[in-house]
């Protein structure tokens, strides 16, 4: 766990870039610092491994004030990622994330041997071992910084905008990844973006910081995006955040209807409601409205009208589930199972109502 | 005859190939003299351009020597420390370092400072000390930048070396100013032709040295290879220029 107790960072010139922050980051989670230019997220990231010292305040990381230890001590057992990577373009692609456990005394062998371990991890190829750096493209660099940051094994890890560079289609997948790692390996990471999207994407909890250096807001996303405590947070969150904040609210109220299924190469349904096809094992495969109805005889796969989106019964979000209503020709969402096999219809007015009663059930008191 | 034959004649003479006076004594002359101006410039100019480099403190100093030293007229400084220190090796050598210091000076400097400041900062973000961020990330990366300023240094001060004759020393200068003084000039031509073919195969060589120090991570293009499949294609402008040219420039720095 890290805690800042009343920080403060004033620079030489009298600009304050944090301001009295008070701020518990939870172990094992993800908490990311979001804010515009000169809200001092980056200042308050880099002064837990002593990159930038505090003025004011004192900052504990397990515990332990880390004014009291050895700057370059500390920071070996902090993982520390940046932005553009910051890759040793001397260096090989394992000798750079052989760096630290070299720097704590590991012998070349068992260092080399982690970093490689390390680079399937991260989803490297082997054979980019021996390459370097300017070799790499920037998603593979941001990797490559990934692994040197966790060579070690520190419980923490500092991300400082870590995927701004990057193109937005890498930066999509760096995140996932990111997420998939940290189910994983459940470290404390600390996560520097200005991007809202990304912060409420990857946060387990969100500091929104304003110009200043004052914390504005301090919650888990879905709260952040539902009840913004004033109107800079509020215009920071940004348009759609009522739609965007349906994905962090879960949905086991929303009642599932029936609905008409037909297996393919069964006999053609009469009437003109839609019909949703599913192959043998229920699996949903498109919709047959009444024009592709019209001289049909038996339901191929060839003429059906594609499907929208699916919701998961037990994982998916009031989010998915309205996505799914509203992308649905028919306009009845489809449910599915863990398996995938159609579970019930779900209508945009029944995942509303489930949003009333989870709004009622989350009213602060 | 015309001078070309004469010249031919002149290294074609075996008398001209042995004993103290002939080439390969003069050559081993003009190295030594070379070799310690270097190293007495390298040994000056390292540590500080190094230091200001990675400190960034002083860098008035590194503007200021390099440019005051460039000025100085090289057979002016030898013949006011002969005045001075009498007729001796060390005269001979402090003139020719003077020479090799603002290269080195300047390639050293210039190296640290060019080195990508998040490649700095990623150093002692994990955790190194400054003397391991200085030596282990900031030096290998200015190894190209350093070793273009030893280039620059040798080739001036070898061919420069030729003055350390004039005060009564050895090495090729001797064949320049004898034939000067008995107007022999095929031997004043070959012992130009000399210095300048030293010049070259010291350059040569340097260049090679340096193919196989510098990491080839910083090399762009060349040594090492490129998967094809590799993407390749957003990778970010390399940190280092692929082929530094011998002599850095340095920002303020005017000859």
């Amino acid at each position: 766990m890290i805690e800042f107790r009343g920080v403060t960072k004033r620079f030489p010139d009298g600009t304050v870039a944090v301001d009295n922050l008070d701020l518990k980051v939870d172990a094992g989670k993800i908490t990311v610092f979001v804010g515009p230019s000169g809200c001092g997220k980056t200042t308050s990231l880099r002064m837990i491994n002593r990159m930038i010292e505090p003025s004011d305040g004192q900052i504990l990381v397990n515990g332990n004030d880390i004014m009291q230890s050895d700057a370059a001590d500390l920071r070996r057992g902090i993982g520390y990622v940046i932005q553009h990577a910051g890759l040793f373009p001397h260096r090989t692609i394992v000798d750079n994330i052989a760096t630290v456990p070299l720097l704590l005394g590991w012998n070349k062998i068992k260092a080399r041997k982690r970093a490689t371990e390390l680079m399937e991890i991260v989803g490297l190829a082997p054979e980019m071992a021996q390459r370097y750096p300017s070799q790499l493209s920037g998603g593979q660099q941001q990797r490559v910084g990934v692994a040197r940051a966790l060579a070690a094994d520190p419980p923490v890890l500092l991300m400082d905008e870590p995927f701004s560079a990057v193109d937005p289609v890498v930066r999509e997948s760096l995140q996932d990844e990111l997420l998939r790692l940290q189910s994983e390996l459940g470290k404390t990471i600390v996560f520097v973006t200005h991007d809202i999207d990304e912060a409420v994407k990857l946060g387990d909890k969100v500091a929104v910081l304003r110009v200043g250096g004052k914390l504005a807001q301090y919650d888990e996303p879905g709260v952040l995006l539902a009840r913004p405590v004033d109107d800079f947070v509020d215009n920071f969150v940004g348009r759609d955040r009522g739609y965007r904040g349906l994905g962090f609210l879960s949905s086991d109220e929303i009642p599932l209807g029936e609905l008409k299924t037909v297996t393919i190469g069964e006999a053609a349904p009469a009437g003109e409601e839609w019909v949703l096809v599913v192959d043998g094992e229920r699996r949903p495969q498109g919709w047959l409205g009444a024009e592709q109805r019209e001289g049909l005889e038996t339901v191929s796969a060839d003429r059906l009208v594609p499907g929208g989106s699916l919701y998961e019964i037990g994982s998916g979000s009031l989010r998915s589930a309205l996505d799914a209503a509203l992308s649905s020709p028919s306009g009845q969402g489809v449910a599915v199972d863990a398996q995938g096999a159609v579970a019930g219809a779900i209508s945009a007015d029944d995942v509303l109502r489930a949003l009333d009663a989870t709004r009622r059930d989350e009213q602060p008191s | 005859m015309n001078i070309l034959n004469q010249l031919v004649s002149w290294f074609a003479d075996p008398a001209h190939w042995s004993g103290s006076g002939g080439v390969p004594i003069r050559l081993l002359e003009h190295l030594y003299y070379s070799g310690l101006a270097l190293l007495i410039g390298l040994v000056v100019a390292l540590p500080i351009g190094l230091a200001v480099g990675h400190t960034g403190k002083g860098s008035f100093l590194i503007v200021g020597l390099a440019n005051g030293l460039r000025a100085l007229p090289e057979l002016g400084v030898l013949i006011l420390l002969v005045l001075f220190m009498g007729i001796g090796l060390i005269p001979v050598v402090i003139a020719l370092s003077i020479l090799a210091i603002p290269p080195l000076l300047a390639g050293a400097y210039a190296g640290i400072r060019n080195v990508d400041p998040a490649v700095v900062d990623a150093a002692r973000g994990v955790g190194m000390r400054e003397q391991q961020v200085l030596f282990k990330v900031e030096l290998p990366n200015a190894l190209p930048l350093i070793l273009g300023g030893l280039r620059s240094a040798a080739l001036q001060v070898i061919a420069t070396a030729a003055v350390a004759s004039f005060v009564s020393f050895g090495g090729f200068g001797r064949y320049i100013f004898d034939g000067l003084r008995i107007r022999d000039y095929p031997q004043m031509a070959a012992g130009a032709l000399l210095v300048a073919a030293l010049a070259l195969a010291v350059e040569g060589v340097l260049a090679l040295v340096q193919r196989s120090v510098v990491s080839p991570g910083l090399r762009a293009s060349g040594g090492a290879r490129r998967s094809p499949t590799a993407d390749v294609a957003s990778t970010p402008e390399p940190a280092q220029p692929d082929d530094p040219s011998p002599a850095p420039e340095l920002a303020g720095v005017k000859r």
